[in-house]
């Protein structure tokens, strides 16, 4: 097992390193200037003299090789360096951002498994009946909207409602307070959000956990519990489903790790400061330094889920753990 | 204390337009208290005014800052320039010394008194910074000699040459009065992530891509200011949730405008709890011809273009959807330096008689041998308003003498840098956006030289005209010169063209008070005036 561990663990440096080659240099392939946006974006004098000044400022006339080098030692030391439109810290500016993402992640993800695994559930047991013809057209409709467009309505929705039922219009809030700070202002924020983007993934997890518990319900061990006498619900609860999550965990991890960096679009529907806006930001305004941290932080997140995704493989399949 | 001269030299009065249901709440005594929740569309780069130029710095930081002198948020809509540090200031005869009482009592927001040596520290670092020391407005004050203190509330300028441009220059909402301490300690970096004002409110908070919060300064050298207890600038980058914002009161207002889609949605939302205001805004969208591509090297092919083009239709039908509106020349509408409509329908393109406008049009091409078989690269800016709604409107004005563009949308930095550094395009969208209202620099984005025009045009006749509008010491002058150089920039040379004003509208909650509209989304933000009805 020790083995398995130290493989996967030793398997991420080459990883990481790939990764941030290939974010540097394309970044750097693409038209634009954080300098010209930033003394020149908004139509105003333009003054090259001045713009010379900010890039040297950033370091942006140094070798690319140079950058490079910078790059890599800092990521080596866990310095990601300062934001080139703000000046300040990446890191301090990734804090609060990453704090929100991680919780609507959680949130999202948690919405999703109540959602998936039910359903999935009884979907498999009771398959080709009403229950499985309406829990299909349910996850359909969840893979079919767009978690944008379900937002959109969801604010829509609340700001009728709240004036049907209160006279004014109610919206979520605009700013984020952390949960042990305000629970009920923070859950009043995110509840939203969270809805839109879980129920979307659910529908992706509702069908693996359907799909794969149907397969393991035809397995030959099912087959000799159920000739046993054995009770269903103890067959499917104790026997089937432990063994019908692999693919499912598999689907959430990465759904998870996603949830981290990609709610780009939900997040600009609910105004929510979250890793993903901060990264089209950081792409609009030429921010290198920025883009770099947050892609490192993205792909850092995705190497360690997919770590302890292969953790629960071994630990939910022994077959695996002694190979 | 304001001299005869610059009053000439400035030409005071823009009627700025204001329609709508604009408050007149002139008369109501102001209440104190309360917190101002306003939402701002754009991300916070770094603190400091002196380096950045975007509305999303002057928005939320604006507030904790002094000026020298600012444009008089009661009345933002005219060149009304009050003191802000400063008690008086004035000119001698020769407009070329300008000298500055400033206040006394005035302290930062670390306490320590604020006085002449700051001033000048500041005005160091925007006109003279030290090398290295990026400075985004510098070249506003080419007039500028030199500066010095005369004793500790005494401050003194001299001028190269008296030049209208220069007070409306020195009102900049971006020259922030920093502590000369602080220079000094700290370096010229230091002001980008740190805050240390004079302004009405002092900062609290700053939560990176959320909010920036503030309250009141219980030292502020106003009497009786600021109203508000404090305010939050709340980012909300998506025009969407900034509409949702106002309309779910989690914002009293956006202060730099909606487009009238969203302004009609709000009013029927919000009834009578809305007001609103709208004004000519000192913004212009232009198209800009690339002189070093045939056939737009040819004057009679760019004249075409400029004829073409149905102006005074535009104006009423694209209003009504994109935030464009006022027919203009080279100068902000109605101010006393602009074209008047008659002055304006004699130039190419403004003719009210558009058929005869497109018949010239077409014989000009034709007289210039223009190969309508070819498809031209239009390069347009994937913002939509108004840039992608103009871009469209215009290939179809252009398509109606015969002249066929592909647009080319790209993201604001490919936009850029195909417009400013790789050249490629035959006409690409631009635009001159300013603050406090200064034709005479303003005009400046015409000039070949100027660095921010993209024609790729050399002209000495421009050239030479532009330094002697620069020098002009009257109010006439600069008005015989400016339309001498509008017919030579927009119809007989046609270098490059107006499509028409920006125009903005500001629909906020009626609880909202004491804030004026103002031609432009930099002005009247330090939220002094501003108090709450509730």
């Amino acid at each position: 097992m020790w083995t398995y561990v130290l493989k996967r663990l030793l398997l991420m440096i080459p990883t990481v390193l790939g990764a941030a080659f290939v974010i540097f240099f394309l970044l750097r392939a693409l038209p634009g200037d954080v300098c010209e946006l930033k003394l020149g974006g908004e139509g105003a004098y333009y003054d090259e003299e001045q713009i010379n000044i900010c890039r040297d400022n950033l370091g942006l006339n140094q070798p690319l090789i140079a950058q490079f080098g910078d790059f890599v030692v800092g990521l080596a030391t866990f310095d990601l360096g300062t934001s080139m439109w703000t000046g300040r810290s990446v890191l301090e500016e990734m804090g609060k951002r990453f704090q929100l993402s991680l919780q609507v992640a959680i949130m999202a993800t948690l919405v999703s498994i109540i959602i998936a695994i039910p359903l999935g559930t009884l979907s498999a047991v009771y398959q080709n009946s009403w229950i499985d013809y309406l829990v299909r057209t349910v996850s359909i409709a969840g893979i079919a909207m767009p978690s944008f467009w379900l937002g959109i309505l969801i604010i829509l929705a609340l700001l009728n409602i709240s004036e049907y039922f209160t006279g004014s219009r109610w919206s979520p809030p605009l700013d984020y307070k952390p949960l042990w700070v305000d629970p009920w202002y923070n859950l009043s924020m995110l509840i939203w959000p969270a809805l839109a983007t879980g129920y979307r993934y659910s529908a992706v997890a509702t069908r693996m956990t359907r799909s794969s518990l149907l397969e393991v319900l035809r397995e030959d061990y099912v087959r000799t519990a159920r000739a046993k006498g054995m009770a269903e619900k103890i067959i499917i609860n104790r026997h089937a489903l432990k063994n019908a999550m692999l693919p499912v965990v598999t689907v959430i991890g990465i759904e998870f790790a996603f949830l981290m960096g990609g709610l780009v679009v939900t997040e600009q529907v609910f105004n929510l400061n979250g890793l993903g806006r901060l990264l089209v930001d950081s792409v609009t305004f030429n921010d290198y330094s920025m883009t770099q941290g947050i892609v490192m932080t993205i792909v850092m997140v995705f190497v360690f889920t997919n770590f302890v995704v292969d953790l629960l493989y071994a630990w939910l399949d022994p077959r695996i753990r002694y190979s | 204390m304001r001299t005869k001269f610059w009053k000439a030299a400035i030409g005071a009065a823009v009627a700025t337009t204001f329609a709508g249901q604009a408050m007149a709440d002139g008369h109501e005594t102001p209440k104190s208290g309360g917190t101002l929740n306003f939402v701002v569309g754009s991300k916070i780069p770094s603190y400091d005014g002196h380096v950045e130029t975007t509305f999303g710095m002057i928005h939320p930081i604006a507030p904790f800052y002094s000026l020298l002198i600012r444009v008089n948020p009661n009345n933002p809509a005219e060149n009304d320039f009050e003191c802000d540090v400063c008690e008086s200031f004035e000119s001698s005869e020769d407009g070329l010394t300008w000298t500055y009482k400033i206040r006394k009592g005035v302290t930062f927001h670390d306490g320590k008194p604020l006085d002449a040596n700051d001033v000048h520290a500041t005005y160091d670092k925007i006109i003279f910074p030290p090398e290295g020391t990026a400075s985004s407005r510098k070249a506003f004050y080419a007039m500028v000699e030199s500066h010095r203190v005369v004793d500790s509330h005494t401050y003194e300028m001299k001028l190269k040459f008296p030049s209208g441009a220069y007070v409306p220059s020195m009102a900049s909402p971006f020259n922030f009065i920093y502590s000369d301490e602080d220079l000094k300690e700290h370096g010229t970096q230091w002001h980008k992530t740190n805050i240390n004002g004079s302004g009405p409110f002092i900062f609290v908070e700053h939560q990176p891509g959320a909010f920036v919060s503030g309250k009141k300064n219980p030292n502020y050298h106003l009497e009786g200011k600021p109203y508000l207890d404090g305010f939050k600038a709340i980012s909300a980058p998506k025009l969407a949730a900034r509409v949702q914002a106002i309309e779910g009161n989690r914002a009293g207002i956006e202060f730099r405008g909606f487009p009238p889609k969203q302004r009609d949605a709000l009013a029927a939302a919000l009834g009578d709890k809305l007001v609103i205001q709208e004004s000519d805004w000192n913004c212009v969208l232009m198209a800009t011809p690339n002189h070093k591509r045939k056939p737009f090297d040819d004057p009679r092919v760019r004249k075409a273009l400029t004829l073409a083009v149905d102006r005074w239709g535009g104006s009423k039908y694209l209003s009504k959807i994109a935030i464009v509106k006022t027919v203009g020349g080279i100068v902000f509408p109605n101010h006393p330096l602009a074209a008047t409509k008659e002055e304006l329908v004699g130039l190419a393109g403004y003719g009210e008689d558009l058929e005869a406008n497109r018949a010239e049009a077409r014989r000009l091409l034709e007289e210039a041998g223009f190969d309508f078989s070819k498809t031209y690269s239009f390069n347009n800016r994937g913002v939509d308003q108004p840039y992608k709604v103009v871009g469209t409107w215009l290939l179809d004005q252009w398509k109606k003498v015969g002249i066929k563009f592909e647009q080319r949308v790209s993201p604001s930095p490919v936009f850029y840098d195909i417009l400013r550094k790789q050249y490629d395009f035959d006409v690409s969208i631009d635009f001159n956006c300013q603050s406090v209202i200064n034709p005479i620099a303003d005009v400046s984005k015409f000039i070949p030289s100027s660095g921010n025009n993209y024609t790729q045009n050399e002209d000495a006749e421009i050239e030479a005209l532009y330094q002697k509008l620069l020098r002009a010491p009257t109010e006439e002058e600069q008005r015989k010169i400016m339309r001498e150089l509008e017919q030579m920039v927009l119809s007989d040379k046609a270098t490059q063209f107006i499509t028409l004003w920006w125009y903005k509208i500001n629909p906020h909650w009626n609880y909202v008070k004491g804030w004026k509209i103002a031609p432009s989304h930099y002005l009247g933000q330090q939220l002094d005036q501003i108090w709450l009805d509730q």
